[in-house]
C-alpha cells in the first residue's frame, strides 16, 4: 500500500489573504525574518494496489479536475512510501 | 450610577456597534476598547463580540487572541472580571484557554444564519441571572465555525460542574429554529468557566434586544440586564 | 520588463512606426486610429493599455450610451435626487438630514469562470462604490439567475456563488436583506450574478470622485497591486464566452473581505475627520480608471509616479500595474497638510497607504515610471470621450411568432384534483420554492438594524434609532416577460419592485438598474435593449422615480444563444417609522383577506405556463402604471394607519403562491372563496400586475373598504386567515404541513 500526497497551493500570482494575515501577525508575536507566508491544502490519498504510472495518471486527473481549482490553484502529486514492511 | 461595560474592537470585528447598542438598551454604559491598547479603561466587565477577527484566516480567533488588549483581559478575567464572548468572542476565549474546548467548522460546511432555540442551563453565571434555569429562548445564530468540541473528559467535567450554560433545543421543527445547527457535541451552545464570570456562546444575544429589529424579540436582553444588576448591586 | 528602451512618450513620438497589439487588447482599428488622432502620435504601451481598458464596453458603455441618455432626458422631477447618474452611485434624500446611496452591478462573467471568487469580488466592488460616495454601507442584496435547477453545472455554479456572496458579505458585517434566485435554461452558460448595496450618510458627508486643488496629494490605499484580472475589464467582461478557447480566461481576482472591512472603517474615519477632497474606488480597469476619472472630473491635471505603487508582484510592467484589477484598493485626494493624519488612520487600521502623485495646475494626466514619462493624455479622452456606437437594431422576425403562441390557449386544469396538483407543482417548483437553504447562508442580523429581510417583499433597514426612519429595497426582473415584450417587460420589472417596496409600507423614491442582455452586435438583442431602456425610462417618468445610476452587462450569451433580456430593477423606498412596516406573514386568525386590483386571464410568461407546460409565449401581463401608483398609495396609507397587518404582492405564481407564502411564514392557514366573475383557475394562477393581497383586522374592515372605495381601487374580499390549511372552498384543501414539505424540500434536494 502506498500513500500519494497531493499539495494544492494558490498560484503564485493569486492573492492569498490567509497567508497574508498570518504573515502580518508574525512580527507582533516576535517571529521575525519571515517575509512571506502562503497557505495551502494537503491531501493524503491511501491507494489500493500498486502506484504505477497509470494510477498516478488517474490521481493527476483527479487532482486536476476535483481537488484543485486550476483556475486559481496549482497542485503537485508525489508518492510517499508508507513504511509498513518495517512493522 | 451605572456600570461601564467594555466592547473590544479587533480588526474584523463586526458586532461591536451592535453590542454597544445592546449595552445601552439595557441601561449600562458601553466603553469602546481597542485591540492595540493594553488598557481596559477600568471597565467593570468586557464583551468580546462577534465578527471575523483577522478574517478568521488561520483559525477563528487564533490571531486576535494575541492582541495587546488580551494581556490585561486574561489577567483580570482570572481575577474575576466578568467577560462575555459571543461567537468570534467565544472562539477567542477558547483560543486563549479561558474557556475549554474549541470550535470546528459547522458539520454541514455552510455558514448558517437563523433564529435559534436554546435552553438556558445555568442561570447563575454573571451573565445569566435574569433568566430562569431551564428557560427556553430564541436568539440569532450566524457562523461558519460553530461546532463545539472537547474531549469526553472535559465534557463530562463541564456537565458535572454545571458549566454547560446553554444548549441547542433539538426537539422541534427546523423551520421554527429547533435542532443542533452545527454538530456541536452534546448540543452545547455555550459554556462558562469555573467561577461563572467568563461565559462564551455562539448565538448572538445582542441581536435580540429590541422588538421589531432582527428577530423581533428581546430574548437576548437579559444577558445585559443580568450583568448590569450584578455590577450595580455589587 | 526587460524592454529597452522604456516606451516613453518621447520614445513613442520618435518611433511612429512601432506596431502595438491594439487588437489583442480589444480595440477596433478605427478606435486605435482615434487614439492616435487624439494624441497626435502613436500611444505608448501604457497609454494603449489605459485607452483599451477604458474604452471597453464594460467601462465606456459605448453600445448602450445612446439609449441610456433617456434616463436623464426623461427623469421625473424629484426633490429627493441629490447625486445622479455618472458618479459611483446615485444619492437620494430620505429626510431628517439623511442621504442614501444605492446601486446594483453585475459580476456575471467572472462568476461563471470562478463562482466563489467571482461572486465575492462582485460584492466587494459594489460596496466600494458605496463607500466612495462617503456612506457607511448598511446592507446588500443579490439578484441571481442560474441555469436549469436540475442541470449539473448549476450544482457547480450556484453553491459557489452563494458561498462567495456569503463568505464576503458576512465577513464585512453587511446584512443581506434581499434579492432573488431564478432558474431558467437560458442562463445555463451565463449565470447572472448581480449585487446591490445601500449606504447611509448625512447630507454634508457626500463625497465625489474628483481631483481638485493643485498640490493636493493622490493616495493609493488598501491592498497591494498584483497581477489580478489583468485585462479583465476589456477582455473578460466584454467578450462572449467561447467554449473553444478557455485559454483566453485570464487570472481571476481573489477577494479579501477582511482587507475590505478595514478599508471601510479606515475610509469612514477619514471622512469623519474631513480629510478627503475626492475619492474613487478601484474596480474594473483599476488605476487606469481611478486616475483618469479623478483627473477628468476635477479642475486640474494629475501627475502619478507608478514606481510608488506598492506591489505584490515586483515583476509587473507599468502597463500591467495600470490595468491590474487587484481588489480592495481605493484612491483618495488629500490636501498636503492632512496627508499625515490620513496615513495615520490607515496605519491604525493596518491598511497600506502610499502617496503616488499629486494634482497639478494643468489639464493633463501624466504618469511616470523609472523617471520616464509613459503617459501624457487629456484624461477626459480616456474616461469620458470614448467611442459611442449607434448599433443597428431590429425587431427580430421571431417576435411575432413568439407573441402569437398564446399561453391563454394552453390546456387548463379541469377537475379540482388537477387544480390542486398544479398548485402543489407550482409551490414546489424551483423558482417558486423556498430559498431559505440559500438565504440562511447570509447574515441578515448584523448591524442590528434589520427590520425585514428575504423572503419579505422588500428588505428594510432602520437608519435612525430615535425616529425609526428606515429605507426599503426590492429588486425584480422577469426575463420571461421581457423576452415576450422587452418594453413592457422592463416596465413590469419596475412595477413589481415598486409594488414590493410599497407592500412593506415604504414610499418608493428612486431606481437603480442592472441591465443584463446578450451581444449588442446582434440587432435583435440591441432591439431588446433599446426597447427595455425606453420602457423603463418611460415608466420611471410616469411613476416619478428617477434612475439614479446602474450598470449594463452585455455579451451575456453562449455561442449564438443570448439570455432572455433581463433588466433587473432595484427600487429604494423610505418609511418614516419602521414600527409601521407590513410583513408578508399572516399575523392573526380571523383577519379578512382582501385582493386588491383587477384579475384578468393573463398567463403569458407565467410561472404556471413554465411549470405545468414548459411554455413561453404570448404577451406578458398588461401594465397600468397609474394603477400601480394608486395601489402603492393605498398600501402605504393602510400600513401607516394600522389598517392592515400583513400584505403580499402578487407576481409570478399569482394569488395562490402569495397566499401559500403568507400562510407558511405565519404558520396560519387561509380559507379562500373564489370571487364572483372569476373561475378558480384564473383566480389562483393569473399573473395580472397591479395586485396585492392584504389581511385586514375585522375592526378595520369598514375604514379600509371606505378608503379603497373612495380612491377607486378594486378591493375584493376573498377569504379569511384561519386553520392549518389553505382551503379553496369548493375546490380543494392543502394542509400547511404538506405545503411546507413541498415548498421547502425542493432546493435542498437539488443543491445540498
Amino acid at each position: 500500500m502506498a500513500r500519494v500526497v497531493v499539495d494544492v497551493m494558490l498560484k503564485p500570482e493569486i492573492l492569498d489573504p490567509q497567508g497574508q494575515a498570518v504573515q502580518r501577525a508574525l512580527p507582533r508575536l516576535g517571529f521575525d525574518g519571515i517575509s512571506d507566508v502562503r497557505q495551502g491544502k494537503r491531501f493524503e490519498l491511501e491507494v489500493d494496489g500498486p502506484v504505477d504510472e497509470a494510477a498516478l495518471a488517474r490521481i493527476h486527473d483527479l487532482a486536476e479536475s476535483f481537488l484543485a481549482n486550476t483556475v486559481i490553484e496549482d497542485f503537485t502529486v508525489r508518492v510517499e512510501e508508507v513504511a509498513e514492511a518495517a512493522k | 450610577m451605572t456600570a461601564r461595560i467594555g466592547v473590544v474592537t479587533f480588526p474584523g470585528s463586526l458586532d461591536d456597534r451592535d453590542t454597544q447598542r445592546a449595552i445601552r438598551v439595557a441601561g449600562a454604559e458601553p466603553v469602546a476598547l481597542w485591540h492595540k491598547d493594553k488598557d481596559l479603561k477600568q471597565v467593570d466587565a468586557v464583551v468580546l463580540c462577534g465578527g471575523f477577527s483577522y478574517g478568521d484566516y488561520l483559525r477563528a480567533g487564533a490571531i486576535a487572541r494575541f492582541s495587546p488588549v488580551m494581556e490585561p483581559l486574561l489577567e483580570q478575567a482570572k481575577a474575576g472580571l466578568p467577560v462575555l464572548g459571543i461567537c468570534n468572542g467565544f472562539q477567542i476565549l477558547t483560543e486563549a484557554h479561558l474557556l475549554p474546548g474549541t470550535m470546528l467548522r459547522n458539520d454541514h460546511l455552510h455558514f448558517i444564519c437563523r433564529d435559534q432555540k436554546l435552553r438556558v442551563e445555568n442561570a447563575e453565571t454573571s451573565w445569566t441571572t435574569d433568566y430562569a434555569a431551564g428557560q427556553e429562548i430564541s436568539i440569532p445564530l450566524k457562523n461558519n465555525d460553530g461546532q463545539y468540541v472537547a474531549d469526553a473528559y472535559t465534557l463530562d467535567k463541564l456537565e458535572a460542574e454545571g458549566r454547560v450554560a446553554f444548549r441547542y433545543l433539538v426537539h422541534g421543527e427546523a423551520a421554527d429554529g429547533y435542532g443542533n445547527p452545527n454538530g456541536s457535541q452534546r448540543d452545547i451552545a455555550g459554556v462558562s468557566n469555573e467561577a461563572g464570570n467568563v461565559v462564551g456562546l455562539m448565538p448572538h444575544p445582542e441581536h435580540a434586544v429590541e422588538p421589531l429589529i432582527g428577530t423581533g424579540r428581546t430574548d437576548g436582553l437579559p444577558f445585559f440586564t443580568s450583568i448590569l444588576k450584578k455590577l450595580v448591586n455589587a | 520588463m526587460s524592454r529597452t528602451p522604456l516606451d516613453t512618450v518621447e520614445h513613442a513620438a520618435a518611433t511612429p512606426d512601432v506596431e502595438l497589439p491594439w487588437a489583442e487588447l480589444g480595440l477596433k482599428k478605427d478606435e486605435y486610429e482615434r487614439v492616435v488622432e487624439i494624441l497626435g502620435r502613436r500611444p505608448t504601451g501604457a497609454e494603449l493599455a489605459m485607452y483599451s481598458v477604458m474604452w471597453s464596453e464594460h467601462c465606456s458603455y459605448k453600445s448602450s450610451k445612446v439609449h441610456l441618455r433617456q434616463f436623464g432626458e426623461k427623469a421625473p422631477e424629484s426633490d429627493a435626487m441629490l447625486v445622479g447618474i455618472g458618479e459611483n452611485a446615485g444619492v437620494v434624500d430620505v429626510g431628517q438630514g439623511y442621504a442614501v446611496t444605492f446601486k446594483v452591478e453585475s459580476h456575471n462573467h467572472p462568476s461563471y469562470v470562478e463562482p466563489y471568487q467571482g461572486a465575492a469580488t462582485g460584492v466587494g466592488g459594489i460596496v466600494r462604490d458605496i463607500i466612495a460616495m462617503g456612506a457607511r454601507p448598511v446592507a446588500v442584496v443579490d439578484p441571481l439567475r442560474f441555469g436549469a435547477a436540475d442541470h449539473p453545472d448549476t450544482k457547480r455554479v450556484l453553491p459557489g456563488v452563494v458561498a462567495g456572496i456569503g463568505g464576503y458579505g458576512n465577513c464585512l458585517g453587511l446584512p443581506n436583506i434581499g434579492g432573488e434566485v431564478v432558474f431558467d435554461a437560458c442562463y445555463q452558460g451565463n449565470p447572472l450574478v448581480n449585487a446591490g448595496a445601500i449606504g447611509v450618510m448625512r447630507h454634508e458627508d457626500i463625497h465625489l470622485a474628483k481631483a481638485s486643488g493643485a498640490g493636493n496629494k493622490v493616495i493609493l490605499y488598501g491592498a497591494r497591486t498584483g497581477g489580478d484580472g489583468i485585462g479583465g475589464a476589456s477582455i473578460l467582461a466584454s467578450e462572449t464566452f467561447d467554449d473553444a478557447k478557455p485559454s483566453k480566461r485570464p487570472a481571476v481576482q481573489v477577494g479579501d473581505p477582511f482587507q475590505e472591512k478595514l478599508l471601510i472603517e479606515c475610509t469612514l474615519e477619514a471622512f469623519q475627520e474631513k480629510l478627503v477632497v475626492g475619492i474613487q474606488d478601484l474596480g474594473a480597469a483599476g488605476l487606469s480608471c481611478a486616475t483618469s476619472e479623478l483627473a477628468s472630473n476635477g479642475s486640474g491635471g494629475m501627475r502619478v509616479t507608478l514606481d510608488d505603487v506598492p506591489l505584490r508582484d515586483s515583476t509587473l510592467s507599468p502597463e500591467e500595474i495600470l490595468m491590474s484589477e487587484s481588489q480592495e484598493r481605493m484612491c483618495a485626494v488629500v490636501e498636503p497638510e492632512k496627508v499625515d493624519r490620513f496615513l495615520e488612520i490607515c496605519e491604525k487600521w493596518d491598511v497600506i497607504a502610499t502617496v503616488i502623485g499629486e494634482v497639478t495646475d494643468g489639464d493633463r494626466l501624466e504618469i511616470y515610471w523609472h523617471g520616464g514619462k509613459i503617459v501624457d493624455v487629456d484624461p477626459r479622452t480616456v474616461a469620458h470621450e470614448g467611442p459611442v456606437y449607434e448599433r443597428p437594431y431590429a425587431r427580430p422576425s421571431w417576435q411575432d411568432t413568439l407573441q402569437a403562441d398564446d399561453a391563454n390557449k394552453l390546456p387548463r386544469p379541469v377537475t379540482s384534483e388537477e387544480l390542486k396538483d398544479q398548485v402543489l407543482k407550482l409551490v414546489g417548483s424551483p423558482n417558486q420554492a423556498s430559498k431559505s437553504w440559500i438565504t440562511s447562508q447570509y447574515d441578515h442580523f448584523v448591524q442590528g438594524n434589520t427590520v425585514l429581510a428575504q423572503p419579505e417583499d422588500s428588505g428594510m433597514i432602520r437608519i435612525d434609532e430615535e425616529s425609526g426612519l428606515g429605507v426599503a429595497i426590492a429588486t425584480d426582473g422577469n426575463g420571461r416577460y421581457a423576452k415576450l415584450d422587452p418594453y413592457h417587460g422592463a416596465q413590469l420589472a419596475l412595477a413589481e419592485a415598486y409594488r414590493n417596496v410599497a407592500t412593506t409600507g415604504a414610499k418608493p423614491l428612486a431606481v437603480s438598474d442592472c441591465l443584463n442582455f446578450g451581444s449588442p452586435e446582434d440587432p435583435a438583442v440591441m432591439w431588446q435593449f433599446a426597447e427595455a431602456v425606453r420602457g423603463l425610462a418611460d415608466a420611471c417618468q410616469q411613476l416619478g422615480t428617477p434612475v439614479t445610476g446602474g450598470n449594463v452587462s452585455l455579451y451575456n450569451q453562449t455561442g449564438e444563444a443570448a439570455i432572455h433580456p433581463t433588466p433587473v430593477v432595484a427600487v429604494l423606498g423610505v418609511i418614516d417609522d419602521v414600527a409601521r412596516r407590513t410583513p408578508v406573514a399572516f399575523q392573526e386568525e380571523g383577519q379578512l383577506l382582501y385582493l386588491l386590483g383587477d384579475t384578468r386571464e393573463e398567463f403569458g410568461g407565467s410561472a404556471w405556463s413554465q411549470v405545468v407546460h414548459d411554455h413561453l409565449g404570448g404577451l406578458p401581463p398588461q401594465v397600468d402604471l397609474e394603477r400601480e401608483r394608486l395601489l402603492a398609495e393605498i398600501l402605504i396609507s393602510a400600513s401607516r394607519d394600522g389598517m392592515i397587518d400583513s400584505a403580499h404582492d402578487l407576481s409570478d405564481g399569482g394569488l395562490i403562491q402569495a397566499v401559500v407564502e403568507s400562510a407558511l411564514l405565519g404558520g396560519k392557514g387561509a380559507r379562500l372563496i373564489v370571487p364572483d366573475g372569476l373561475d378558480a383557475f384564473t383566480f389562483l394562477f393569473s399573473e395580472s400586475a397591479g395586485r396585492a393581497v392584504v389581511a385586514v383586522p375585522r375592526s378595520e374592515e369598514v375604514r379600509f373598504n371606505d378608503m379603497c372605495g373612495a380612491r377607486g381601487l378594486p378591493a375584493t374580499r376573498i377569504g379569511v386567515v384561519d386553520g392549518d390549511a389553505v382551503d379553496v372552498q369548493g375546490e380543494f384543501a392543502l394542509s400547511l404541513a404538506e405545503l411546507r414539505e413541498t415548498h421547502e424540500a425542493t432546493i435542498p434536494a437539488l443543491l445540498a
